[in-house]
């Protein structure tokens, strides 16, 4: 356990208030669309209706006619400064506006720049555009069929496969399913869904002709690998590029890529000579940027009459859509979907997965998710219930005998990972403990007998967030570190700047209590920047739950290093030898004279008037932080549903979620973290999606189909902690921000095939939308 | 965006009096946020959904991205900025800070909006009542259950006998 300092130094494990929260409840945040300069003028999307067209001709006259409009780009004008396509965060490339063809409905086709938005957008309406229809394909099933059109006529490869991918024994794992006593197969789909923050994207670029030097605010979770990105596709010298993240309006992934907007801006503001402002609409950001999962999955488990598992097969097509701009580490194209093999003890694994071109939007995003981990506890807790109903055991007794138990961490899994600690068995007794799991069981059966329909449903999830190691972990070949430079001022304050980007985790809190905790300066004395390029260390930005894995951690081991200066300086105020100190938060004093004492204030002072001859003067230190692994949080979630067999609507009666995320900085935070993820988790279970009809139209591209919950659909969410702290992270902590939306869907699906499991129902796949239910309530013939 | 089909308008914002000259379908989100620079009102779907907009238009709260700046003529407006400062905090945002309503803020000043018109109207709400209060707002951080609390601090706070000097 670490020390607890105290409440007003506010280290680690207090749950202090927010230092951010001043500026956003009086409205005085800093939002892109606030961001404001002198002669910036607007940028608007001209955007195709097709899904897959070829463009024969664009008309820009009418549109450049037009009072205070100022210039129309196209691919075309793009393409002479080779900047018509831009490299995707993944192996692929992307079309910035289309030339030829476009390649699914909403892509860019011309910006517009105008002086003000209303104009800008009205000239949009006047660029003309002509197109021929090309065949469109829409189901990923159908994309290596021999008569399946070829979407990219770009690349080498005449195909629509974008890559095969597997991983584990698949000799040994068929050996398994033929030999073993018992299998159980679900075929899971995991739909197209969308971060949706509450902010769209957008971004601000100014280019100053006189010293050369582009300023770009964008809405990015990861602002130095955008200004990296910046320098290599539009050649510019990168310490000549700024990018300033400003406050941002929630990100969940949708923030991380760079999108054909950004560039459209900043070539516009290179060309005109006035700072450029493209913000998304909100149609814009669900049909073009960012869509996440579109996952169809298989899998299969072997296992014994008692219902011990022996191995997993898994096999599964992914929908990249027309460009592969998933944003995940540059060695796994299917991203961390090998965890897969979850919280159980399987002796074989084989996990495979394809990856294909449609006519739909590009993506692939890790929405609240370390690449896929979503998708992989999903499918595993989806599996385990299957294999529960097939053996008629109690679905926590089914987890419990297979779990890997706490003395064989760290666990090397069966897909080749490290799972650093674990005791999942203590997350699944709180949880069943807080939720009365025995008397919801009673209750069910006999509301069975009376024919009405409850459900309990339970995932037992494992995690794995912090990428990550650099041996492993590099986008575009930027290992996967990241980092934090603390300066303490004379006065005893400080700043510490990260390479991270807060999207609303209150990093401007946590960070300071890791400072607080490390060198007993208050929390509250603790200045914390991100985001500006020019100022802050390098670092590979907040997405996929790293931030405290990995700056949170060099965090730490900066305010280390200041600590072991301060206690050089320390033994020359005392006069004594650093031997004869000892530290607790906030001062060294001399041992066994604890009178004799220093503060990090009184150290700090003396850093700048007062130092040892041949010390270097000042007090601070940068870190960066290569993990040596990634971290493993998980958790129990349980849900409870009723349904209504008039309706087929499903209510959360209640949902109890376990997490453990290692050590805590702020339970508060933390908590806040798991209500929000949840209810993501519940909107992605129960009532989002973006589908494509056949002529690949988007269905779901605007909030009035691809629903948000409000306050009066979300449920009271019920928390709890087990505490398993990292055994390689400085201060033992995981990470926790994805773990609900990891963890949720799979618990509110059970709970509703659990309510239907005694008519027969194994498996529905999401959103459980009334409609649906119904029609399986109807088929069943119990509608009421 | 002053054109010749400008219309003039005076509304009365936070207390004080603005005339403008603007263009018949401007709209009132714009008019608060590039005309009168208080961006403290947010655009976050411009298709009513969201309330990101949410103002108090003689009162009642409104979603200003789906009204004319024109429409406000001669009307009082609140918004965001006219509810309190770091010397004086509304109770409202107050409770936010101390019950953690609020992650990325994005949705703050509009949420703090409809629960001022609520609370106005209802004094005592239960807890139902603010679900329904506040469900004209979304928010993608939180899961609501902070903002509740938040709102239940303010109603506490605000309906708490004043202690007299």
């Amino acid at each position: 356990m670490l020390a607890k300092t105290s409440p007003e130094i506010g280290g680690m494990g207090h749950p202090i208030k927010r230092k951010e929260d001043l500026r956003f409840i009086q409205g005085k945040g800093n939002y892109i669309d606030d961001v404001q300069l002198p002669g910036m003028v607007y940028g608007h999307m001209v955007r195709s209706p097709y899904a897959h067209a070829r463009i024969t001709a664009i008309r820009t006259e009418e549109a450049k006619k037009l009072p205070g409009v100022l210039a129309v780009i196209t691919g075309e004008d793009l393409a002479k400064a080779n900047l018509a396509w831009m490299p995707t965060l993944f192996h692929d490339k992307q079309m910035v506006l289309a030339t030829g063809k476009v390649l699914f409905q909403s892509q860019e086709v011309a910006f517009v720049v105008a002086e003000d938005r209303y104009t800008a957008a009205d000239a949009a309406e006047l660029v003309e555009v002509d197109y021929e229809e090309l065949p469109v394909l829409v189901d990923p099933h159908k994309a290596q069929d021999t008569d399946a059109p070829i979407l990219r006529d770009d690349r080498e490869e005449k195909s629509n496969l974008i890559f095969h991918w597997e991983v584990g024994d698949r000799a040994a794992t068929e050996q398994q399913m033929k030999s073993a006593p018992v299998t159980a197969l679900v075929k899971a789909f995991f739909p197209r869904c969308h971060p949706a923050p509450l902010e769209t994207c957008g971004c601000v670029i100014d280019f100053n002709s006189a010293t050369g030097k582009l300023t770009a605010w964008i809405t990015s979770q990861a602002p130095h690998a955008h200004r990296t990105v910046f320098a290599l596709v539009a050649g510019l010298p990168e310490q000549n590029i700024r990018v300033i993240s400003p406050d941002i309006g929630g990100g969940f992934g949708n923030k991380v890529p760079v999108y054909p907007g950004y560039v459209c801006a900043a070539v516009a503001a290179l060309t005109i000579g006035r700072p450029v402002k493209w913000i998304e609409t909100r149609s814009e950001n669900l049909q073009s940027t960012g869509f996440a999962r579109d996952y169809h999955m298989e899998a299969e488990l072997a296992a014994d009459k008692d219902g011990r598992v022996r191995a997993l097969r898994v096999k599964t097509l992914a929908d990249h859509g027309a460009f592969n701009a998933a944003a995940q580490p540059t060695k796994f194209p299917a991203g961390l979907f090998s965890i897969c093999t979850g919280s159980y003890d399987f002796s074989q694994a084989f996990c495979e997965v394809d990856g294909v071109y449609t006519n739909k939007a590009p993506g692939g995003i890790a929405y609240r998710c370390s690449f896929r981990v979503t998708e992989a506890a999903y499918l595993i807790e989806r599996a385990m219930d299957v294999l529960a109903q097939e053996l008629k055991l109690d679905p926590a007794e089914l987890r419990r005998r297979n779990f890997i138990p706490p003395e064989k961490f760290p666990y090397p899994s069966p897909l080749g990972w490290s799972y650093d600690s674990g005791n999942y068995q203590g997350a699944l007794d709180l949880a069943l403990e807080k939720i009365g799991y025995n008397e919801l069981r009673k209750e069910q059966a006999e509301k069975r007998k009376r024919g009405e329909l409850m459900g309990i449903g339970i995932s037992s999830f494992t995690e794995i967030v912090g990428a990550g190691p650099s041996h492993t972990f590099d986008i575009l070949g930027l290992k996967m570190f990241d980092s934090a430079e603390l300066r303490v001022h004379p006065t005893g304050k400080a700043i510490m700047r990260m390479g991270t980007k807060s999207q609303g985790q209150g990093h401007e809190t946590t960070y300071a209590q890791i400072v607080a905790q490390e060198l007993g300066i208050p929390a509250a004395d603790v200045a914390i920047e991100e985001g500006d390029t020019d100022t802050a260390p390098y670092g590979l930005g907040t997405y996929a739950s790293r931030s405290t894995p990995t700056s949170g951690a060099a965090a730490a081991l900066a305010a280390r290093k200041v600590r072991e200066k301060a206690r050089k300086i320390a033994a020359h105020l005392l006069e004594v030898s650093e031997e004869d100190l000892e530290w607790e938060p906030g001062k060294f004093s001399v041992k066994g004279a604890p009178g004799k004492s220093k503060t990090i204030q009184e150290i700090a002072f003396a850093a700048y008037t007062n130092f040892p001859q041949g010390l270097e003067p000042g007090l601070e230190a940068v870190h960066y932080y290569d993990p040596p692994n990634l971290t493993f949080p998980f958790g129990t979630y349980v849900a409870v549903v009723d349904i209504d067999k008039g309706t087929g609507e499903v209510k959360v009666r209640r949902f109890v979620a376990v997490d453990d995320c290692g050590n805590i900085i702020n339970p508060m935070i933390v908590e806040g973290q798991v209500h929000g993820g949840l209810t993501e988790g519940l909107a992605i279970a129960f009532m989002q999606e973006i589908s494509y009809d056949e002529s690949g139209n988007i269905q779901g591209g605007t909030f009035m189909d691809y629903l948000v919950p409000t306050a009066v659909e979300t449920p009271s969410w019920e928390t709890g902690n087990t505490c398993t702290p990292s055994p390689h992270h400085p201060f033992g902590a995981k990470g926790v921000g994805e773990s609900p939306n990891v963890g949720s869907p799979a618990a509110f699906v059970n709970a509703v095939v659990d309510a239907l499991s005694h008519l027969g129902v194994k498996h529905i796949d999401m959103p459980l939308a009334p409609w649906k239910i119904w029609q399986i309530l109807k088929e069943k013939g119990v509608t009421q | 965006m002053t054109s010749k089909r400008a219309v003039d308008i005076t509304v009365k914002v936070n207390g004080k009096e603005h005339s403008a000259a603007v263009e018949p379908r401007l709209l009132l989100v714009h008019f608060i946020r590039e005309h009168l620079a208080l961006t403290g009102t947010h655009v976050g779907c411009d298709t009513t959904n969201c309330g990101a907009c949410t103002v108090l238009l003689d009162g009642r709260a409104v979603k200003s991205c789906t009204l004319f700046a024109v429409q406000a003529d001669g009307r009082e407006l609140r918004t965001i900025e006219g509810v309190g400062n770091t010397s004086a905090l509304h109770p409202l945002q107050e409770g936010f800070k101390e019950k953690h309503g609020l992650q990325c803020g994005f949705c703050t000043p509009g949420m703090i909006m409809s629960a001022c018109a609520l609370l106005e109207k209802k004094p005592h709400p239960t807890e139902e009542d603010i679900r329904w209060g506040i469900s004209g707002n979304l928010c993608r951080c939180t899961g609501y259950q902070n903002i509740v609390k938040a709102v239940q601090y303010a109603a506490e706070k605000m309906s708490a006998p004043t202690p007299q000097a």
